[in-house]
């Protein structure tokens, strides 16, 4: 089968393209680009004007709940979120019950994304047993098995020591360690950003400096030792000075942000809204402009969703008892879209964020269309605007400040080899 | 007397508007006459359901409540945390679900979280009085000091009031700063200082210009103040001790007749209960002749009465019986 996408703005970070053009697929393998490609009768076409064309997206903060959740999401579903997202690759975090701290566990995940996965699944194994923080998980054994990185994500890797091992000893298999930056001595019990609207409601508020103090202590292993640290989901404006001087000093770091950092202040928590109740929480306009600079100035690579799929059991609480997160895979690309509305990336330097340089953190090669690859693509309409009905959402959970609200940009088809979506079209 | 306004809720003083806090001191004030009659009793609410749901121990609050439902006799149930299916872990969604099936009319909730009112209130189709919610406010306790001070000062304007004691955690102080400030005065608060609202919090207590000052030396905050509001003092919160000693703090910051010099003449001095005597308040200012913590009592009663009136009624059915 022929697939010819028509007239669309093809975007490859991988290779710096940003052109209008044609894109030719056969038998789910990348043909070319070019500026017109005729079709023939066996050729399905695929009109593209005023929309994106771009390899899908690499989302490596992602959590499926599965195994031990599953009410909350599932591999399966997860996974379809992420297809009607764009995200035709996930890394997914080993926050699971019980957490992926063992081959056994991988497997378990690799075999059920293979027989019931939308896209492509990469498992992240933890670092510490149970993620207790104390003892290194077999980082061989879960390499073999197929995880690409380790995180204690949910938690920091308190005890500086074991962190430090970590490094050391992720390198030798050269697994990605992924840092949860918040110091529970300083965040415990906090609720929501320490300031204006932790005084209103009366909520235990978290400080800038748990997160600053967990990125600086990281910062300073991955000097001390050489090895690379990712910053998962940093949210406020006084990382970025640290991450400046990490870049002076050639420390080896990369850094990541969500959308909700970019797009959401901590206004949205008033009123005890606890579809916005975060870890790290939602923060200032000031904290908000920083860290899009901190994009715009590479200091900050990559934008991950932090998709953390909560049931209404675990939502519709008391503030406190509320879960912290909020899904994101199906908004990540048009909350991202704001970035080039405003003027602080061009969708190249965008598509980097959201595709290679994620692919990077954790060791893979990216989705491209370089002759020859498998097609793994998307095509998204900037344009196209709507609001964000519960059946739009493809999760199992609905937890997203955004449900009801108005948004702009949508997937309109995905390609992975011979498999063809259209995606969210009006019924 | 403003009847048209008639709020849904009693959640928070922050949603509360100056009329809408005005109307219910007037109204507190004329109710305060039924407790005084020989059958202290009108028959006003007669019929109607009034739930107390109480989360945390509390007999004071619970109590008053009680007396004012019943001065207006109205029917109350209450639930308390012990025995109750509070106890067997129910949500508080089924639980407001069970209330409005039980005929509940209002409800007045205790709760150890922080927005239990306002989650109740956003479920429930009746409404809700948020009798003290974690570390978030105390409303009715802020409207009985309103009232208490009004009573014995006439007005607010001018007056200085000063909060003393442990203000990060006092749903009472978070309360009485905004409430005290809506009615025109200044509040400034003092304290051990990681106790105090940091810089990025201040903004949110300081309604208008001049209107609110954190004072590090505690001094500063009594000098000259017309009100002065010890809040009762606890060594620790959730196991970690908040401060070094009771006696460090009865030292540092406990009120004694020495300090009560500094304040005006005739200044009043309040304290929410229960008090610890011999920490924040030594015990010889029990003698002081402006210490108001019994009319406190009594005020809060016929607030209360208000609240339930007026969320129940408008405050119509009032002017028509008296
Ligand atoms: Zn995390
Ligand atoms: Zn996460």
């Amino acid at each position: 089968m022929k697939l010819l996408i028509k007239k669309g703005r093809i975007i490859d970070p991988s290779q710096g393209i940003d052109q209008i053009g044609d894109l030719l697929v056969e038998e789910g393998i990348i043909k070319g680009i070019a500026d017109d490609i005729p079709s023939d009768q066996y050729t399905k076409v695929f009109w593209a004007e005023e929309k994106w064309v771009l390899p899908g997206l690499v989302d490596i903060h992602v959590h499926l709940r599965d195994p031990g959740q599953e009410w909350k999401e599932d591999i399966e579903t997860g996974t379809r979120a992420a297809l009607y997202g764009g995200v035709l690759r996930v890394a997914c975090m080993p926050n699971t019950v019980p957490p992926n701290d063992t081959p056994e566990i991988t497997s378990y995940i690799l075999k059920k994304a293979e027989e019931k996965g939308y896209v492509k699944v990469y498992p992240i194994g933890c670092i510490t047993k149970g993620q207790k923080g104390e003892e290194l998980t077999e980082f061989g054994r879960l390499k073999e098995a197929g995880v690409v990185a380790v995180s204690d994500d949910g938690k920091w890797v308190a005890n500086s020591e074991v962190m430090k091992r970590a490094l050391l000893y992720a390198k030798q298999f050269n697994l990605a360690v992924i840092s949860h930056c918040e110091d529970p001595t300083l965040s415990q019990g906090g609720q929501i950003n320490e300031g204006f609207f932790s005084a209103k409601l009366g909520l235990k508020g978290i400080p800038w400096s748990a997160e600053v103090s967990a990125v600086v202590r990281d910062l300073l292993l991955a000097k001390e030792t050489r090895q690379p640290v990712h910053l998962a989901h940093l949210s406020c404006k006084e990382v970025i000075t640290f991450l400046r001087w990490a870049k002076e000093e050639n420390i080896p770091f990369t850094a990541e942000t969500c959308p909700h950092y970019f797009y959401l202040t901590e206004k949205e928590v008033d009123g005890y809204n606890t579809l916005a109740k975060v870890n790290p929480p939602l923060r200032k306009e000031e904290d908000v402009l920083a860290i899009k600079e901190a994009l715009k100035e590479g200091l900050i690579q990559v934008i991950a969703s932090d998709h953390a799929p909560h049931s209404v059991l675990e939502k519709e609480l008391e503030f406190s008892l509320a879960a912290p997160g909020m899904i994101g895979l199906q908004t990540l690309l048009p909350l991202s879209l704001s970035l080039v509305k405003e003027g602080w990336l061009n969708p190249l330097r965008l598509a980097e964020c959201l595709i290679t340089n994620p692919a990077k953190v954790i060791n893979i090669e990216p989705p491209s269309f370089k002759s020859g690859k498998k097609a793994e693509f998307i095509v998204f309409d900037p344009n196209k605007q709507y609001v964000l009905e519960p059946t739009l959402i493809q999760s199992k959970s609905k937890n997203t400040p955004f449900l009801n609200k108005e948004l702009q940009g949508i997937t309109v088809l995905a390609v992975i080899g011979e498999k063809v979506w259209e995606l969210n079209q009006p019924v | 007397m403003d009847l048209t306004s008639k709020p849904q809720h009693v959640l928070d003083i922050a949603s509360l508007s100056s009329e809408e806090i005005k109307s219910f001191l007037e109204l507190g004030e004329a109710l305060k006459e039924i407790l005084k009659r020989p059958i202290p009793k009108v028959p006003t609410l007669r019929g109607r359901l009034v739930v107390l749901l109480f989360y945390e121990p509390s007999t004071r609050t619970r109590f008053s409540f009680d007396r004012a439902a019943k001065a207006l006799s109205a029917d109350t149930l209450t639930f308390s945390a012990k025995g109750s299916s509070i106890e067997k872990g129910e949500s508080l969604l089924d639980t407001v679900k069970n209330l409005e099936a039980i005929g509940a009319e209002l409800v007045v909730i205790r709760h150890p979280m922080e927005g239990a009112p306002h989650f109740i209130a956003k479920h429930a189709h009746i409404p809700v009085v948020n009798a003290g919610d974690g570390t978030h406010e105390h409303p009715t306790q802020a409207l009985l000091d309103l009232l208490t001070v009004k009573e014995r000062l006439g007005d607010f304007s001018d007056i200085k009031v000063a909060i003393l004691g442990d203000i990060k955690h006092s749903r009472v102080a978070r309360s009485d700063i905004l409430a005290f400030q809506k009615m025109g005065a200044k509040v400034y608060v003092s304290g051990p200082a990681h106790l105090l609202p940091t810089s990025l919090e201040e903004e949110y207590f300081r309604i208008y210009p001049g209107g609110f000052k954190v004072c590090y030396d505690p001094k500063e905050a009594i000098r000259d103040a017309d009100v002065v509001i010890a809040l009762r003092v606890q060594r620790e919160r959730h196991g970690k001790p908040l401060i070094p000693s009771f006696t460090e703090y009865q030292t540092f910051f406990g009120l004694t007749f020495k300090e009560l010099e500094l304040i005006k003449k005739g200044a009043l001095l309040m304290h929410p209960g229960p008090i610890n005597w011999g920490v924040e308040l030594s015990p010889e200012v029990e003698q002081y002749s402006f210490q108001v913590i019994l009319d406190q009592v009594e005020n809060g009663v016929a607030i209360r009465m208000a609240i339930l009136l007026k969320l129940l009624t408008g405050g119509k059915t009032y002017e028509v019986t008296h």
